[in-house]
């Protein structure tokens, strides 16, 4: 039952062969086994699920039915959630109690869901590998020497060891997307606006954008069709109206047009992840789609216009943390800039620190149009090139990350990790739908192929990757522990 | 673009964080690596580019001025590392 897709387990509890109850239970076994080894969850709310779950049987015995009715989530610890410790990975939150849920929190416990835990995230959501956490890395189910990704590591790793039917997590560089390749799992990051960052942790206001981790495309579609929407508490949130995203998943690909970017396999792309990409793509083929070369000549920008525009927007964001009125307070502070000095250097992390950093310095007087005026330009010219890539192409497609999991403490270099991103990025510059899921294993560990499409474009992207799924069967591969039994 | 010193902490006393002496040269050098990287953003003319602040081009949108919010201040108030008679205590600021 623990592999099951949310789909599947929806249809069982339907007929009665299992209840939220004895799957939640299930789920919380297995956290109670395997969590210490893989760190995934900061916190599990054992209680709480269990009676969420009867609430849940209860409803569904009264005639209610909805395909996330009863179903055990894992929540990234940057949603605020009513009552229970929200720490976004760091010291600065250790001791924050959220007085409120996330618009993200709301849908889906009013839709029913159980929420077994808040998962472990590179902290402040900064992060590639999972090891900037205050609580220590995340371990990749599948090689547990190697990274899960980040920063929703902690969300990847426990879906990939069979520790909760679906995940949520955030992406605001990558961090849906490449935690889903590392950890051989379906990662989805809509077009900017289309779900609520009402309670989500702001770490960079233009970029971040909340999706869904799960084990096939439909899943996701079935989470994003909870979780999306409008809110008049996020006036960046769109107001286009939510499709039911599961409708169009089964349309063919025949005439299909998918672009091949040429960047997107050049230097750097690692042979096993190429092979593995290039094998995938004879799969669209056979199913009618055509495949095109295309260009987007300024994709080699996006990391550094990236790390100006995010780390600005951060150093904005994370200003709130001054010891004052929640959070991390430094002991005896000498006087108030003492007070605001400790309590932020002593509650964030070094690498939370050098981004704030780098941040202020972007904005600073002299230097504001030099770095953060032309980050901004470089980002239209990489929406730009997409937006002429879609008038001849419906989707792009490509390798998600450059190689499959590194070793945990092997990137200790700040740059080289940026690069890890040197695909995602610039979707979540021009503000894009990008999905990851697998596509092949490489040495033993999973490859991801990254499949983006047209602003608002969900049902286009999860139809293709859902069109994949059904001639493939890459996503049904098992981690080592999720094979493992308590 | 390589910092010194000197930069380094006057954008440390900016954002409001502490860079002790043992750790300034590594600070230091880590984040002039990482505008090594930002730079190569200069090798291509942007000059007739408008800037993209907002991936949908959206404009803040407004609301009628009315007030929608509970005050729950107390509540929130609990969350306070020192409060008193609803207002946050700090240290002393004024001499």
């Amino acid at each position: 039952m623990i592999e099951r897709t949310i789909a599947e387990l929806a249809k069982a509890m339907e007929l009665g062969e299992v209840s939220s109850v004895e799957l939640t239970r299930d789920y919380l076994d297995r956290i109670k086994k395997f969590n210490g080894i893989l760190n995934a969850y900061i916190t599990v709310c054992e209680e709480s699920a269990l009676a969420q779950a009867k609430a849940a049987d209860v409803a569904r015995a009264k005639g209610q039915s909805n395909p996330l009715l009863g179903i055990p989530l894992a929540h990234k610890d940057i949603f605020c959630t009513e009552g229970v410790k929200t720490t976004c990975g760091s010291r600065m939150l250790d001791n924050f109690i959220a007085p409120y849920n996330a618009t993200v929190i709301e849908k889906f416990n009013t839709a029913g869901a159980v929420t077994l835990g808040k998962t472990n995230m590179d902290e402040f959501a900064m992060g590639s590998s999972n090891e900037t956490s205050f609580y220590g890395p995340v371990l990749n189910p599948w090689n547990t020497a190697r990274v899960p990704g980040g920063s929703s590591g902690g969300s990847a790793s426990a879906l990939a060891a069979a520790l909760c039917a679906g995940a949520t997590g955030t992406d605001t560089g990558g961090s849906i997307r490449q935690p889903a390749a590392f950890c051989g799992i379906t990662g989805f990051k809509p077009t900017y606006g289309r779900v609520s960052r009402w309670g989500m942790i702001a770490f960079a206001s233009s970029l971040d954008q909340a999706g869904p981790l799960a084990r096939s495309a439909e899943d996701a579609a079935l989470m994003l069709n909870v979780m999306a929407g409008g809110d008049s508490k996020d006036s960046t949130s769109a107001d286009v109206p939510v499709e039911d995203y599961t409708a169009g998943l089964g349309n063919s690909l025949d005439g299909l047009r998918i672009g091949i970017p040429r960047q997107h396999f050049a230097e750097g792309l690692s042979e096993g992840v190429e092979t593995a990409i290039r094998a995938a793509l004879t799969e669209f083929e056979k199913q009618g789609a055509i495949l095109k070369e295309i260009d987007l000549p300024n994709n080699h920008l996006s990391v550094s216009a990236y790390y100006v525009v995010a780390p600005a927007e951060a150093s904005a964001n994370l200003s709130r943390f001054d010891g004052v009125r929640y959070g991390y307070r430094c002991d005896a502070p000498l006087d108030l800039e003492d007070m605001y000095k400790r309590s932020r250097s002593e509650g964030f992390g070094d690498e939370v620190k050098r981004r704030i950093m780098v941040g202020t310095y972007a904005l600073s007087a002299g230097f504001y149009d030099a770095y953060y005026r032309k980050a901004q330009r470089i980002r239209r010219l990489i929406k730009n090139d997409f937006v002429k890539a879609f008038e001849e192409v419906d989707v792009v497609i490509g390798p998600t990350s450059p190689h499959t999991a590194f070793e945990l403490g092997s990137k200790s270099d700040p740059v080289s990790m940026y690069l890890e991103d040197i695909y995602t990025i610039a979707v979540n510059l021009a503000g894009l739908p990008g999905i990851s899921i697998p596509a092949g294993l490489s040495n033993n560990l999973p490859v991801g192929m990254h499949i983006v499409g047209p602003d608002f474009a969900e049902s286009k992207v999860l139809n293709v990757a859902h069109q994949y799924q059904q001639g493939t069967d890459w996503h049904k591969q098992k981690s080592a522990i999720a094979a493992k039994e308590v | 673009m390589a910092l010194d010193k000197t930069e380094v902490e006057k954008i440390a006393h900016l954002a409001r964080l502490h860079i002790s002496d043992a750790e300034a040269d590594e600070v230091t050098s880590r984040i002039t690596d990482i505008l090594a990287l930002i730079d190569q953003m200069q090798s291509v003319d942007t000059d007739a580019v408008e800037p993209l602040a907002h991936p949908l081009d959206m404009v803040q949108r407004l609301r009628r001025d009315e007030v929608t919010e509970t005050n729950r201040r107390d509540e929130l108030q609990r969350l306070a590392p020192e409060s008193q008679d609803g207002l946050y205590l700090v240290p002393k600021v004024i001499e």
